[in-house]
């Protein structure tokens, strides 16, 4: 069987779990099994997993499971593919996901893969991909051990609708204490971090001055896309720590990603290169990053950005 | 505090890649390797910072091959007090992380720090594995980390959308993000002293791999970029819509 650890945010599940829910559906069928999702702590909608193919969801409803703590979780979920005989673990490769996923190999002796990006086949093997040398090469494993654990790239799959509402079961476990504390929790409110963003309009240092910001914002605001800036951007304060994209800040994989006034870097590359189209306004015919662009506008970005905000006004206008 | 700073190397990020004939290995030759930035630039810095205010030792440990010193002497040379080297070709993280703990059991160390991830594979797994054999509590995604009598811990930790503030007691596992400190550049006299730095060549402990690579590809090619005229948006809007599909 494959169990999916179905993440929430307050109770609220949303498109990382119904990724990680299509997924380990996906995987169930590739192994001729059924797949279950394993919900913690406060679940207002989790029945909305079975739409994703889980054929039912345990609950472990425990309040003490709403502040999160590797150690305690990983303990839950092991106990609990152990009570239902889970072959494959399947989690999100998001920072609560990943904080958790190598306890539960090392816990449960299991072969892993973190930040798989398609699905494993099981002809001579259980086996899987992922990217990997900054998005240069793709390496296939091979899990030998008889329970595997996964954790899936954001985006790397559209969560589809495969069945209806599934029933939700209480699953008794024993919650032990943790040794961290959480003192405090501040989300940003109101907008859809960069990790989950399929819209992604960033801008670097071609834009001059933090005061330009504008023009970008009322591109992101048109298409209800997430903003990001480059590194330099963010080290000298022009934009906040949180919207730096990059292999030092965030690794996005949005399905469209506008570059403005950002060279392309290799180390930003690294960061946004899994975008599913990119688009690249400079106005330097040399910018490294039009090589990894699907569309390039070559163009002062003062001119060209109102110009894209307002085209797409006239296209939602129209829809 | 007595801190273990788990340091790998990586290929830089500017490098090129290729594998061997039959695709099953990384083909080193003219591959620049470095130290894992998160390694060095945050979690042994920070490491180096808490020893120079509290006192105490910091020690490197690398799980490779004898190539690795080179990676491991300018940890040294950055300040590290001495270096131990699990003497093997790792086959898989869950192995990395055993030895990593087999080390770490005997030796108490008060904190354990690494990089939130490696840049070449990006699995963020090692931490949270030496945790779990250590039966430690593991702090992922670290920025800040401030304790004032390594006993008690107040650190704030990057979660999705947000900034999470806990505290923890000795010893635990921490992960190491952008922001917990500043690189640190070697000297002169650093670089001398790490000559002269004891670094331990010890061997590995038995472990039976459980996820193994069996084969590297090479994405497929990225079709050539489609040129738009800059007064002409809304043909790239029609294009993003009709052509890519994702508005």
């Amino acid at each position: 069987m494959v169990l999916v650890f179905a993440e929430s945010q307050k109770g609220n599940f949303k498109k990382t779990a119904f990724e990680a829910v299509t997924y380990g559906y996906k995987t169930a069928q590739v192994l001729g099994t059924e797949c279950v999702a394993l919900a913690l702590g406060t679940a207002h909608n989790a029945a909305d997993l079975g739409l994703y193919g889980a054929s039912k969801v345990l609950h472990v409803a425990d309040a003490a499971l709403d502040q999160f703590d590797s150690q305690v979780y990983a303990k839950v979920i092991a106990e609990a593919s152990q009570q239902v005989g889970a072959n494959v673990i399947v989690l999100s490769h998001t920072s609560t996901g990943k904080s958790i996923h190598g306890r539960l190999a090392a816990r449960l002796s299991a072969g892993s893969v973190a930040g798989v990006n398609s699905i494993p086949t099981a002809d001579g093997g259980f086996k899987v991909k992922k990217g990997v040398f900054s998005g240069k090469a793709i390496a296939e494993y091979e899990i030998k051990s008889e329970v595997k654990v996964l954790s899936v790239m954001g985006n790397s799959l559209q969560p589809a609708v495969v069945g209806s509402a599934a029933a939700v079961e209480t699953l008794s476990i024993a919650v032990p204490a943790s040794r961290v504390k959480v003192k405090s929790v501040s989300r940003i409110e109101g907008i859809v971090p960069l990790p989950e963003a399929e819209l992604v309009v960033s801008a670097g240092r071609g834009m001059k001055g933090p005061e330009n910001w504008g023009i970008v914002e009322d591109l992101a605001n048109v298409l209800g896309a997430t903003t990001a800036c480059s590194r330099p951007v963010a080290d000298v304060h022009w934009r906040p720590h949180h919207e730096h994209v990059g292999q030092t800040g965030i690794a996005i994989r949005p399905n469209l990603y506008i570059a403005i006034g950002i060279s392309g870097a290799i180390q930003h590359l690294a960061g946004v290169n899994n975008s599913k189209t990119i688009v690249v306004i400079n106005k330097d015919p040399e910018a490294p990053f039009f090589k990894a662009a699907d569309y390039g506008v070559v163009g002062d970005l003062f001119e060209v950005v109102p110009k894209l905000t307002e085209a797409f006004k006239k296209f939602k206008a129209a829809e | 505090m007595k801190i273990l700073v788990c340091v790998s190397k990586t290929p830089d990020t500017t490098t090129k890649i290729a594998f061997n004939a039959s695709n099953t290995e990384l083909d080193g030759n003219g591959v620049q390797y470095i130290m894992n930035p998160y390694d060095e630039w945050y979690a042994l810095v920070r490491a180096l910072e808490l020893k120079e205010a509290l006192g105490g030792t910091v020690t490197l440990i690398n799980v490779g091959p004898a190539d690795n010193d080179q990676v491991i002497r300018k940890g040294l040379a950055i300040g590290a007090d001495d270096a131990v080297r699990i003497d093997m070709n790792p086959p898989s993280a869950l192995n990395v992380a055993f030895q990593i703990a087999e080390h770490a059991r005997a030796e108490s160390y008060d904190l354990i720090l690494l990089g939130k991830e490696t840049i070449d594979y990006n699995g963020s797994e090692i931490g949270a594995m030496v945790a779990e054999y250590l039966d430690l509590p593991f702090v992922s995604y670290a920025t800040k980390l401030d304790t004032s009598d390594g006993k008690t811990a107040t650190i704030q930790r990057d979660i999705e959308g947000g900034v999470e503030e806990v505290e923890v007691d000795t010893p635990f596992v921490l992960s190491a993000a952008k922001g917990l400190a500043e690189q640190r550049i070697p000297n002169m006299k650093g670089i001398m002293m790490a000559k002269s730095k004891a670094l331990k060549v010890l061997a590995p402990a038995a472990f039976e791999d459980k996820a193994v690579t069996v084969q590297y590809t090479l994405p497929p090619a990225k079709s050539a970029v489609k040129m738009i005229a800059p007064e002409n948006m809304e043909e790239l809007v029609k294009l993003l819509h009709e052509e890519a599909k994702v508005i």
